[in-house]
């Protein structure tokens, strides 16, 4: 059944406890490593990303998202959409973590005939909502998805994950206009903003800055966080919790995160959209995330 | 002596111009009817529209059942996203925008999120081909060459409210996404007058004719049985065969009115690149036929702006036109 979900009725706006912020952490601890096994068969690939999203990813499959691991088209599920489908690496470590995708099915990410295709897709993989990869879709299928569960009575919620980059799509800002406009109050988007894009750093890219006040103004009830910090992703789902309704303004946690987050080597690295790693780093990888999560890296 | 000046009276080009003849039987809104019509037994149906309800006569379904409809605002990419996002939670949708914002502007998401993971989402597209004086803008003159490559899409050409009103309920039933060249406002009403059903993916002959053999879709039907009678007054038999689903496409059927000595004449309110003609032409070639197929379509350019009757007429859709097209190749 579900990892650990909280109920919303017991959601408050007051800290969460520590149990709760210990578990998210050793969730995206081992998410990480799944992420960085999954990159060693391919020899490169989107680690970068996962390793930065871990955090946010733990904290919607471990403390949030309602959902059946047994049954992932189960009616009364939580949707999470991800739209950035090249950030399907984390996502799959996410889905593992969950129970609903296999732990030892994670070693055939993007290879032939698997179900874990590089880009993730809908059709090929369990607990995956939508196709994602072509970026600025995932915000207006979550609208439909939102106005369609209200409509059918449903109490589920749907979480969008996007990154910053999709904030240079116009459609994501037709959805955010859509969803202030139909008071989706069950809808929340995360955005991953490491500040980083295929072209290069995203203020080099197209400046998306000031964010918060974009999202404001669009009328979203809008949060800021360290999106590598458990406790303040789990603060800022409770105070969401805290005021949902059914009707209400949506919500959306912007999430500053460092790219290859946790392992010194690639969080030092050049930044690249594709992380190359060299055949022996990526032991040093594991170890160096093993080290930081225990406390015992060097300085 | 005062001068007289006379001024020619002008021809208009009005953006939603009716192309039914003077005096000829219509039928208001059939698609809004039918559909609200059709949303009464399946509770699936839903509306949405991107600021054009009034005009695909969505605004007829709004009326009957304001708690399922849903405007979303001129955003045509928020339009289908959103109806795909609804289709994923067991709705069917009924999307209605224009034509070329359909095609044009969002096709990014129906492929990728409608057809894609194959969802009934029913795309509406208004002002199809040519039937807008406005101009390019507005012109949807090549709308069946950019949806025929996506897979999973049914496209349907109606002919007139009979059409509609038929093919809305098996839109909604059929799997799978399908897109509606919308005629709207006051639709003529020409298939009744015939032996005829609409049947999704099936071509019907309307009319038996021994020296010639239309093969038409949407609105250029009702001009090929108008073109049949004046062509009659000329002792030139014509059957006219009518193809409402353009993909699947009822190749069978077609190909059996087309392999005989009769001349073959494609008619299509579209670009005569990648619509009926080439359909027919690959369905001819697919089979070994040695047949010529000569097109009735609109040039591949971009439209002059203007009124319709002399858009069709200088474009070559007109019935005058058809018939002096068929009387050269008939020599």
């Amino acid at each position: 059944m579900t990892l650990s979900s909280l109920d919303a009725s017991e959601a408050t706006a007051s800290a969460p406890a520590p149990e709760r912020i210990s578990s998210i952490r050793a969730a995206a601890y081992r998410m990480r490593h799944h992420a960085l096994n999954m990159g060693e068969v391919q020899g490169q690939g989107y680690v970068g990303q996962a390793l930065g999203a871990a955090d946010i990813l733990a904290a919607v499959y471990g403390d949030q998202l309602r959902f059946r691991a047994d049954d992932p088209h189960w009616e009364g599920r939580d949707r999470f959409l991800l739209s950035t489908g090249h950030y399907a690496i984390g996502h799959y470590a996410a889905l593992a973590e969950a129970g609903i995708v296999p732990v030892e099915e994670l070693e055939t990410y993007g290879s032939d005939d698997s179900r874990l295709p590089m880009s993730g897709m809908s059709t090929y993989t369990p607990g995956m909502e939508i196709s994602g990869g072509s970026l600025g879709h995932g915000l207006t299928i979550a609208v439909g998805m939102a106005l369609g569960l209200r409509a059918q009575g449903s109490d589920s919620r749907i979480i969008n994950f996007l990154s910053d980059g999709e904030l240079d799509e116009g459609s994501t800002w037709e959805a955010a206009m859509g969803a202030h406009h139909h008071q989706l109050g069950k809808l929340t988007a995360v955005v991953d903003i490491n500040a980083l894009q295929a072209d290069g750093a995203t203020d080099t890219v197209l400046r998306t800055e000031p964010v918060t006040e974009k999202w404001e103004a669009f009328g979203w009830y809008t949060q800021r966080v360290d999106g590598n910090d458990a406790g303040a992703l789990l603060a800022a789902f409770d105070n969401i919790a805290s005021r949902s309704a059914a009707v209400g303004r949506p919500s959306v946690i912007l999430c500053d995160t460092r790219v290859g987050r946790g392992v010194p080597l690639l969080e030092n690295r050049e930044k690249a959209h594709f992380m190359r790693i060299e055949e022996h780093e990526w032991q040093i990888c594991r170890e160096q995330l093993t080290a930081g999560y225990e406390g015992t890296a060097s300085a | 002596m005062s001068a007289t000046t006379t001024k020619p009276k002008l021809k208009t080009s009005a953006m939603i111009a009716s192309f039914a003849d003077p005096g000829q039987k219509t039928t208001s809104a059939p698609f809004g009817h039918a559909l609200a019509k059709a949303a009464e037994t399946d509770s699936r149906i839903v509306g949405l529209t991107a600021d054009l309800g009034k005009y695909t006569d969505m605004h007829i379904f709004a009326k009957a059942f304001p708690e399922r409809f849903f405007q979303m605002g001129m955003a045509e990419q928020l339009l289908f996203g959103a109806a795909a996002g609804m289709a994923e939670t067991g709705l069917v949708p009924f999307a209605s925008t224009y034509s070329v914002f359909a095609a044009r502007r969002a096709y990014d998401f129906l492929c990728l999120d409608i057809a894609e993971p194959n969802l009934n989402v029913n795309i509406v597209g208004g002002l199809p081909g040519l039937t807008t004086g406005y101009g390019p803008s507005h012109q949807a003159t090549e709308d069946m060459a950019i949806f025929r490559g996506m897979p999973n899409l049914t496209i349907v050409d109606p002919c007139d409210s009979v059409d509609i009103e038929q093919a809305v309920p098996q839109l909604a039933a059929s799997e799978g996404p399908t897109y509606l060249r919308l005629l709207r406002g006051n639709v003529p009403t020409v298939l009744d007058e015939y032996d005829y059903t609409f049947e999704l993916g099936k071509a019907k002959v309307l009319r038996g004719g021994n020296d010639v053999v239309f093969v038409s879709s949407g609105l250029m039907t009702m001009r090929a049985l108008q073109a049949a009678d004046a062509l009659a007054k000329h002792n030139v038999d014509v059957a006219v065969v009518h193809t409402p689903t353009i993909k699947p496409f009822d190749a069978e059927t077609v190909l059996a009115e087309i392999n005989t000595d009769r001349l073959a004449v494609t008619l299509e309110n579209h670009t005569v690149v990648g619509g009926l003609f080439e359909i027919v032409a690959s369905a001819v070639v697919t089979a070994g036929l040695g047949k010529r197929v000569v097109p009735v379509a609109l040039p591949d350019q971009f439209l002059d702006a203007g009124a319709l009757p002399t858009l069709h007429e200088r474009y070559g859709l007109s019935v005058d036109r058809i018939v002096a097209k068929v009387l050269a190749e008939l020599g």
